[in-house]
């Protein structure tokens, strides 16, 4: 505990000298670079190569990844939740593309050989590969376990077939990790990890989805038919799907948390700056306490989520368990985001007549933020997390 | 409370088959493509429901506000937007209805007896003002036997498609809202011109454009209030709106809840339908009573009006805050259950979730509503 005083700034909570330089860095390449395409991405709803080559650039896209395949290092989780914050109170579908890049390569990182290692990390540190994270199917969303997708042992090979969708990069990857099932054993050891190129035989994009929010991603289907995998692209043991995936979710839930954050602050300032410059019978209604109580209300819920985003990244650094964190970081986040942009409609509408049209910024928040709810297990079933998580401290 | 008579009956079920047959199907590409619901149009004036408030003399059916509340609901749950045009045409109506003389009314009303398709509206304020709808600028200046009227940029429901508009303007901007006057003006008036087609987040199958009026000529007898009454006859209209837009929040939550319920009961996760699970069973039984709570309000507050009880004012400030609530709430949840799926626009979940936003805001924003609630019950007027 002492550590983590030390680590924080305790007027901004914003930790170390190095992360403030690093946090800044990102914030002028959000600001400058990505915030100005951010409203056009989402009225096309299409994948921004430019942004994609800025990120990789300020290598953001490799964050996660041991230093010497171009991590951050110590510290890397809450740098990572830096990076997506920032991004996301500029461009909510950009932090998702670093969002996406780190899970999708987490089972590699968490669980790879260091052969495998050798041979895929600098295909994306160097040859800038992005990664796609193919667990959800049709019939599988939070029940991971009831996936239909399967791997099948063939000599030297792993031959996998199944349909996978939801699937976020899923037509602009170069490398996937899909899970599949590689037995009947019960629910918790029934699957298994595979990397997956996009030039094995067999492997096809299905049709890209429209969305409500965060449509500057790519979601796709992904079909695999007899696609052949050699044997060493196993990740871990056969059967540890499972246990890989929810190793994952102790930093892809942070992640999800720091975006939900930063789309909140997005909102809070476009609130404030949208108050502030505007007047009606001679007074700005940053005076009106209606409005007061709404900054007031949503300053609360940021701070406190910030609270635990890097309560619960600050855990994951320390190597120590940060299931419940990442939980109550995500669901609270997430419930906050969807809270303070539905108000902030309201807000800028209030005395004005704008805010629901389309030439504001806060409605496409709006939809952005209701995703942060949903994916990475939805605000139901991290609750559930959470109070599991409790009962067995308490039993 | 509310029992149906057979005629009430007769109307929602037609209007049930209506809306089955063909307002559902079209709902999705009116929101695509962000176009006017003329088919709409021509659907609900074909059923005598395009003006079914209209008063019998003029040549409409004259239902009560409770079965017009019914039949608005009953389209929302299908399609908020095609339920906005009858709200629509109503709020173009009830201005004249309420306050013009008997020539005014012959020369309107009778516009849009039977199976008319003509298409009415109610002018908005400058979006400087927005809820602060008292200080709006638009001026009306007495010359010779018109009224010039100057405005820029006013929102306006139906605004590139309207036959005739009820404008509402200052005649003298010393007298704050006693010197509003109401007035008709029609398509054709000359400085009555068009702007540009606002593109919204939801409610996208009813068009809001700007309106301009410079050097716009309207005859003196197109004036409908009586000198000083105009701030009266469009806080009344306001007050329609907002018992309208409460019963268009009660359907759109019926039917998300009805879609959030449909998928809950076919969605197997964990071996079972994850309707079984108690934070979906949670979820919706706060959507059912919320909804349920919404609709009594909204009848009440109908039959207020019907009554020509005066309590109806505050009570559609109520209704109209807690319906939109809901339906913001219970479109947000529907989303939330459908998970994945709700996110995505190949339901209509996502849909209503955009369009609940808008009955958050329409006819004054919630935030509005509860300061003119609080002031009516406390008596404070500042």
């Amino acid at each position: 505990m002492n550590g983590r005083a030390d680590m924080f700034d305790t007027e901004t909570f914003i930790p170390t000298e190095k992360l403030k330089v690093f946090r800044d860095r990102i914030r002028r390449a959000a600001t400058d670079k990505i915030a100005p395409q951010a409203s056009l991405v989402d009225e096309e709803e299409f994948f921004n190569r430019e942004v994609e080559s800025l990120l990789w650039d300020v290598g953001l896209l490799t964050l996660t990844f041991p230093e010497k395949y171009g991590g951050y290092g110590k510290g890397r989780a809450v740098a990572f939740c830096i990076a997506v914050e920032e991004i996301a109170k500029c461009c909510a579908s950009s932090a998702l593309l670093l969002i996406i890049q780190a899970v999708g390569s987490f089972p590699i990182l968490h669980a790879g050989s260091e052969e495998l290692k050798q041979k895929y990390l600098p295909q994306m540190s160097e040859g800038r590969k992005l990664v796609a994270y193919l667990v959800t199917e049709p019939t599988a969303g939070s029940d991971i376990a009831g996936i239909q997708t399967t791997a099948v042992r063939e000599g030297n090979s792993y031959i996998l077939n199944g349909s996978k969708c939801f699937a976020t990069s899923g037509g602009v990857a170069g490398i996937y990790s899909v899970l599949a099932k590689t037995s009947e054993a019960r629910e918790k050891e029934n699957s298994s990890f595979f990397l997956v190129e996009r030039d094995f035989p067999g492997l096809s994009i299905g049709r890209t989805e429209h969305k409500l929010g965060q449509r500057g991603s790519n979601t796709t289907e992904v079909f695999l038919e007899n696609v052949k995998v050699p044997a060493e692209n196993l990740l871990g043991r056969l059967g540890d799907g499972f246990i890989i995936a929810m190793k994952d979710f102790d930093m892809s839930r942070p992640a999800i948390a720091a975006q939900a954050l930063g789309i909140a602050e997005g909102a809070l300032d476009a609130i404030i700056k949208f108050v502030k410059e505007r007047h009606t019978l001679g007074k700005p209604i940053a005076n009106h306490p209606v409005i007061q109580t709404l900054v007031a209300d949503s300053a609360i819920l940021i701070e406190a989520a910030r609270g635990l985003v890097y309560r619960a990244a600050t855990l994951n650094d320390e190597g120590k368990a940060n299931t419940k964190f990442a939980s109550m970081a995500k669901c609270f986040a997430g419930d906050a985001a969807m809270k303070i942009t539905t108000d902030a409609i309201d807000a800028i509408q209030v005395l004005s007549g704008y805010g629901f049209l389309k030439d504001y910024e806060i409605e496409r928040m709006f939809r952005d933020a209701k995703l942060t709810q949903i994916f990475e297990g939805t605000n139901q079933i991290q609750r559930l997390v959470i109070a599991r998580q409790i009962l067995n401290e308490s039993a | 409370m509310f029992h149906l008579d057979e005629e009430q009956r007769l109307i929602l079920q037609s209007v049930r088959e209506i809306v089955q047959k063909e307002i559902k199907s079209r709902a999705v590409s009116l929101d695509e493509n962000g176009d006017f619901p003329w088919d709409a149009v021509r659907i609900f004036s074909k059923n005598d429901l395009l003006n079914s408030l209209l008063p019998r003399r003029f040549g409409g059916v004259e239902v009560s506000y409770f079965t017009f509340c019914m039949i608005v609901e009953e389209i929302a749950k299908a399609c908020a937007s095609s339920s906005e045009l009858l709200i629509t045409q109503a709020e173009g109506m009830l201005p004249i209805l309420h306050g013009a003389d008997e020539p005014l009314k012959e020369k309107y009303l009778k516009r849009l007896a039977g199976s008319s398709q003509t298409l009415i509206a109610v002018g908005g304020a400058d979006p400087s003002a927005g809820s602060g709808i008292l200080s709006f600028v638009a001026k009306a200046i007495p010359h010779g036997e018109n009224y010039i009227l100057q405005a820029d940029r006013c929102f306006i429901k139906n605004g590139s498609v309207v036959d005739f508009v009820v404008v509402y303007a200052s005649t003298d901007p010393s007298k704050g809202g006693h010197g509003i006057g109401a007035f008709v003006v029609e398509k054709g008036f000359p400085g009555f011109l068009y702007g540009r087609k606002e593109n919204k987040m939801g409610m996208r199958g009813i068009i809001h454009s700007e309106i301009f009026l410079r050097d716009c000529k309207v005859p003196k007898e197109n004036r409908i209030d009586k000198e000083g009454e105009g701030v009266l006859n469009m806080m009344g209209t306001l007050s329609f709106s907002r018992l309208f837009t409460a019963a268009q929040a009660v359907g759109l939550a019926q039917g998300a809840m009805e879609e959030a319920i449909s998928y809950a009961r076919h969605r197997v996760q964990f071996g079972r339908t994850i309707s079984h699970y108690a934070p979906i069973q949670f979820m919706i039984a706060d959507m059912a009573a919320g909804i349920e709570s919404a609709r009594l309000l909204t009848y009440r507050t109908a039959f207020l009006f019907d009554e020509g009880d005066q309590k109806a004012h505050t009570h559609a400030c109520m209704a109209k805050l807690l319906a939109s609530d809901v339906a913001m709430k219970v479109t947000t949840d529907t989303v939330q259950i459908m998970g994945g799926y709700g996110y995505m626009k190949d339901y209509p979940a996502e849909r209503m979730m955009r369009d609940a936003k808008q009955l958050h805001i329409q006819s004054g924003t919630n935030q509005i509503m509860r300061l003119a609630v609080g002031r009516d019950l406390t008596g404070v007027s500042e």
